[in-house]
């Protein structure tokens, strides 16, 4: 008997080596290889429409071994962490931590679809390390002054407001253990290269 | 007196003031003790995780290891904002679940000379706190002006109630916590099924189209519900749904004026603080006006409902209607 093969099975092995890589990033067991592509992820998501694969059709390119696909794809950068996904699938895939993964595997290789997630996020996180503290200001100055000149108008009473409020400080709230801070995370990123 | 080790959040500090106002004006009255974590640092948000993972769970593992060390027996960790509470607590869950992620943790703490063993603190939200440790019946104790006649949309967005690491929660769609702390402070809480629809985040940030759709999905949703403002517990989602409200009314041609308070905010004004003192004026779409008026009718309002038969059911509008069962407010629980 003659059985219809699906893929062929060089593209099993990547999506296994796929799977395996993704898995590797996800910080707890993201269970993705109990998919059983039944689409509750997608029907649950608030921002689908923006997506251009819904998770469940991420979790086939997965498998399927697209790896170029997967990493160009803007979903995960689109994902809003609202994990209402991750209630309803019912295999309980940690779904939005395997988004973070395939964000960091795509920050990592710079495939991102465009660069004002990943810019945005570095920017928080490198002011976040120097200070210790997250910079308000500081961040949302930068981020519409590089990305959004056009909403700048329209931002600036909002500006405005926000220090007549009272609910902005000009000068970044500084932690006193930065150095012990920065060396964490130092040996952290030596660890994550290493793996 | 109950007391616990805090953590802030960034947010607190800036944008979320308000929150924190108000918070420390409810503690004496509930009978609670917040001793701040010291020196906190940023919990990374949604966007250390989406960057680098060993990094991102060492940061917030400082905090989870400064305040092993700080807390006296039995004390918990609470933390306010809800994606501070959920890293905090995730930290602490995929430490104690993944012992390689725990092994590397722990590698990059010990070069700071800290170590953390997962399971030590217990990580919980603000609003879990105040319901379960310090109980309706207490919070209903406090009130001395009952917010009687204020519509209110309940709103606790996404992270308290999901992903639920600790499995406190049995809804993780429709919970009632914050809609039972609201009626206990006399207020009219409105039926808002979108209550833990997200408020897209840092979406307003990196693709406002996606962001704005979900704040006026938001919005304009209490507005039909008839509330004249939303409660919530996150300090994310009051800024989104506050400073982007405008930006929000421009893209879809709307005019909607929803002010968004915490509910600690209310808190404090039916325990009788100063308005102005727990933070409220200090939102866009102001808040202070709605408030004022509803305070001023609350008083004939609250004597007109006492002086009236205690009807548990109200009459049928038309007299061929089917009825249709109505819970008690003492049997609305989880």
């Amino acid at each position: 008997m003659i059985v219809a093969q699906v893929s062929p099975p060089e593209a099993a092995d990547a999506g296994a080596r796929l799977l395996a890589e993704v898995n590797s990033k996800t910080a707890g067991v993201s269970r993705l290889e109990m998919c059983i592509q039944c689409g509750s992820c997608g029907g649950s998501c608030p921002s689908a429409s923006a997506m251009d694969h819904t998770p469940r059709g991420l979790f086939a390119l997965i498998r399927a071994g697209e790896r170029d696909e997967v990493l160009r794809s803007n979903t995960p950068w689109m994902c809003l962490s609202c994990y209402h996904c991750v209630v309803r699938c019912p295999q309980e895939i940690e779904i939005t931590d395997v988004m973070y993964a395939i964000k960091v595997i795509a920050e990592k290789e710079h495939t991102y679809p465009n660069n004002v997630g990943p810019d945005f996020a570095g920017v928080f996180i490198g002011q976040a390390k120097r200070f210790g503290r997250s910079w308000e200001i500081g961040l949302t100055a930068r981020h519409y002054l590089r990305h959004y000149i056009p909403r700048l108008p329209g931002m600036t009473p909002m500006a405005f407001g926000l220090f007549r409020h009272g609910r902005i400080g000009i000068l970044p709230h500084q932690i006193h253990g930065k150095k012990q801070l920065q060396a964490i995370l130092r040996r952290a990123d030596e660890l994550e290269r290493a793996r | 007196m109950s007391s616990y080790l805090y953590y802030p959040g960034c947010s607190m500090e800036g944008s979320g003031r308000s929150y924190r106002e108000s918070l420390q004006g409810i503690c004496e009255p509930l009978g609670i003790t917040l001793e701040e974590l010291n020196d906190w640092n940023c919990c990374g948000a949604t966007e250390y995780v989406s960057l680098s993972t060993t990094p991102a769970y060492a940061m917030i593992a400082r905090n989870l290891a400064i305040a092993a060390g700080e807390k006296k027996a039995g004390e918990s960790l609470v933390a306010a904002c809800s994606a501070c509470y959920l890293n905090l607590a995730k930290a602490d869950h995929y430490m104690g679940a993944q012992p390689a992620l725990n092994a590397r943790v722990n590698d990059a703490l010990g070069a700071g000379g800290l170590h953390y063993d997962p399971g030590t603190v217990k990580v919980r939200h603000l609003l879990e706190v105040i319901l379960n440790d310090v109980g309706l019946e207490a919070v209903k104790a406090a009130v001395k002006k009952p917010l009687t006649g204020l519509k209110v949309a309940p709103y606790l967005g996404c992270m308290v109630p999901r992903p639920d690491v600790d499995g406190a929660y049995t809804n993780h769609e429709q919970p009632n916590d914050l809609d039972r702390l609201l009626r206990a402070l006399g207020a009219d809480v409105v039926d808002y099924p979108l209550k833990t629809e997200c408020c897209g985040g840092h979406m307003t940030q990196v693709a406002p189209k996606v962001g704005l759709e979900l704040i006026r999905r938001l919005v304009a949703e209490a507005e039909r519900r008839e509330a004249v403002m939303m409660v919530t517990v996150c300090p994310m989602c009051q800024i989104n749904i506050d400073a982007y409200q405008g930006e929000m009314n421009a893209m879809f041609h709307t005019h909607h004026k929803m002010p968004i308070v915490f509910f600690t905010q209310l808190m404090g004004v039916a325990f009788g603080l100063e308005p102005k003192r727990v933070g409220v004026g200090r939102e866009y779409t102001n808040a202070s006006k709605t408030l004022a008026k509803a305070l001023k009718a609350a008083p004939e309002l609250a004597l007109a409902a006492a002086g009236a038969a205690p009807a548990a059911h109200r009459p049928r509008p038309d007299k061929r209607a089917l009825p249709m069962p109505r819970m008690a407010d003492s049997e609305v629980e989880e």
